[in-house]
């Protein structure tokens, strides 16, 4: 029971950073790495900030501004420095991490004695009794669905659209008389902005933030994706962000499911990496079999 | 009006393959003239447009619109005055976006894009009065995304989409050339029908000597970087697909092929 409550937790947190990795790689067509580092990020500024007694929610917002500048600037050596968009995003993970570092003080800085965002005077009041093994996943929860519904909304506006459009066809961003590199540095920020968010409550649940953390973070949200949208994506009557969601808890509950069955938590990446070449591969024969019906659906 | 003074343009500069496009091109176009422009490949009329639209930078000269230097205007900011068609019928539109999303995308040109809802309900019977003279049955396929379309039923959408905003010019690269010959009677006859209603000033590259002849208030050959004919008013009206072809043929046997 405990684990399936973890696996829906830890699912949920990832769900964000997948739901950001899905505007990236899926609507931008940008392969970011700057996750790795952005994810952590928003782990290290929740730390410290909460350990000085910052209100634990207002860090939430804290890190999704500090997300939003590294996307940025990641958008900004891609778009007008031109380095191609991986290394673009690459020099930027690697970056992150000593920033990261700086921001924290240490490789390691626990903060088990304090609220947070899950467990505070307030939420331990309200989630008594039988509720209270599922405080956690409620609070995550909560949050996951006032992410999907903001970003479905954004998807419908008219910045949305362009967001839409420039990872389609970039040529009809300029016919629009749009500049393409700011739309482009623009979905690159919020993309990284819901990651470093998705950091935030994951250091917040462990309640610790490590310089590791982040170490998988890419693999992690593109497996979600990947498998969110082949799996889920198929069925009409989920959207993008539903099915995104699922593949994230989906996923999580693989990795869960793999170190259960006698694997070690040193493993986690190699599982972690392995799962992931599954299902690229597996995906990709789905594809080849409905990459048509998926057109005109 | 849209005056190119003493354009200079090399392909591959400073290398062994350096190739002289342009070298003092010179061409003023009036307000509201359709210009198409014909020639063999290679001859400089993509690369045309491509100036004219910021795509490609020159290496001398000028461009000017209605008297304002936009040589070194970023091309984004040209193409809002700018409506353009490409040969290959997916530039023009959004292919993974519904016929009404692109639509959507496509009204709003010259005004901001902010977190206002891009498609308005108010807006779709606009958008199929646009569609239903077209006979494509597109007015029924809001909801297909554009992907699932025929080249030519694309190619429609993106004409519509380059011209249902205010612009002053429409620039027109081989349209029609991708298409069916149906399907390009359709488009063409579209074209000339907008360009006329709205006074676009266009310009239109095309291999289609019958449209060259049929289409627009003067003519253009390009040949080498330079237009070995102009024709315009009543001698462009008395021009024939035959004279054409006549001088195409004579420079063409200049050039040995």
């Amino acid at each position: 029971m405990t684990l399936l409550i973890s696996v829906f937790e830890q699912g949920l947190i990832y769900a964000i950073m997948a739901l950001g990795m899905y505007i990236t790689y899926k609507i931008l067509d940008f392969p970011d790495m700057t996750v790795d580092g952005s994810f952590p990020l928003g782990a290290a500024l929740s730390a410290v900030l909460i350990s000085n007694g910052v209100n634990p929610y207002l860090t939430l917002v804290i890190s999704f501004g500090a997300g939003l500048i590294a996307g940025t600037i990641t958008g900004f050596i891609h778009v007008k420095l031109k380095v191609r968009d991986i290394l673009a995003s690459i020099i930027m993970m690697t970056a992150l991490y000593s920033v990261n570092l700086r921001i924290a003080g240490r490789a390691n800085l626990p903060i088990y004695n304090f609220d947070n965002i899950y467990s505070n005077g307030f939420t331990n009041k309200i989630f008594v009794g039988a509720l209270a093994p599922f405080e956690n996943v409620i609070v995550i929860a909560a949050i996951v669905i006032v992410v999907k519904l903001v970003l479905d909304w954004y998807l419908k506006t008219k910045s949305g659209y362009l967001l839409k459009a420039v990872g389609d066809n970039e040529s009809i961003v300029t016919s629009m008389g749009i500049d393409k590199g700011k739309v482009k540095i623009l979905g690159l920020a919020i993309a990284n902005g819901m990651v470093a968010l998705s950091g935030s409550m994951f250091a917040q649940q462990q309640r610790f933030f490590d310089a590791s953390m982040g170490v998988g973070t890419a693999v992690i949200g593109l497996a979600s994706v990947i498998i969110g949208t082949a799996l889920f994506g198929q069925i009409s009557v989920f959207t993008f962000s539903i099915s995104v969601i699922l593949g994230s808890i989906l996923y999580k509950g693989c990795v869960a499911a793999a170190i259960r069955l006698g694997l070690q938590s040193t493993d986690l990446k190699l599982v972690t990496a392995v799962l992931f070449l599954l299902i690229l591969v597996i995906s990709m024969r789905i594809e080849k079999h409905q990459g048509k019906k998926r057109i005109t659906s | 009006m849209i005056e190119l003074k003493h354009i200079h343009k090399f392909y591959n500069a400073g290398s062994v393959n350096e190739m002289c496009l342009f070298e003092d091109f010179s061409l003023t176009i009036a307000d509201g003239e359709f210009v198409s422009i014909v020639g063999s490949n290679g001859s400089g009329k993509t690369s045309l447009l491509n100036i004219i639209c910021g795509s490609i930078e020159v290496d001398g000269g000028q461009i000017l619109v209605g008297g304002e230097d936009i040589t070194r205007k970023k091309d984004y900011l040209r193409h809002r005055n700018i409506g353009r068609v490409y040969q290959d019928p997916s530039k023009g539109t959004c292919a993974n976006m519904t016929i009404l999303e692109n639509m959507a995308l496509a009204d709003n040109k010259g005004k901001p894009y902010n977190l206002g809802m891009s498609v308005k309900k108010n807006r779709i019977d606009y958008y199929k009065e646009l569609l239903q003279p077209l006979n494509l049955g597109l007015e029924d396929k809001l909801y297909t995304k554009v992907g699932a379309l025929s080249g030519g039923q694309r190619q429609a959408v993106a004409l519509l989409m380059a011209t249902m905003t205010p612009i002053e010019m429409l620039i027109l690269d081989e349209h029609t050339a991708a298409l069916d010959p149906k399907t390009a009677e359709i488009i063409m006859g579209l074209t000339g029908k907008i360009v006329k209603e709205k006074h676009l000033t266009t310009m239109m590259v095309t291999h289609n000597l019958r449209y060259a002849v049929e289409y627009g208030d003067r003519l253009l050959m390009m040949h080498q970087g330079n237009a070995v004919m102009d024709k315009a008013g009543a001698e462009k009206q008395a021009l024939t697909v035959d004279d054409i072809m006549g001088v195409f043929n004579e420079i063409s046997v200049e050039c040995g092929n």
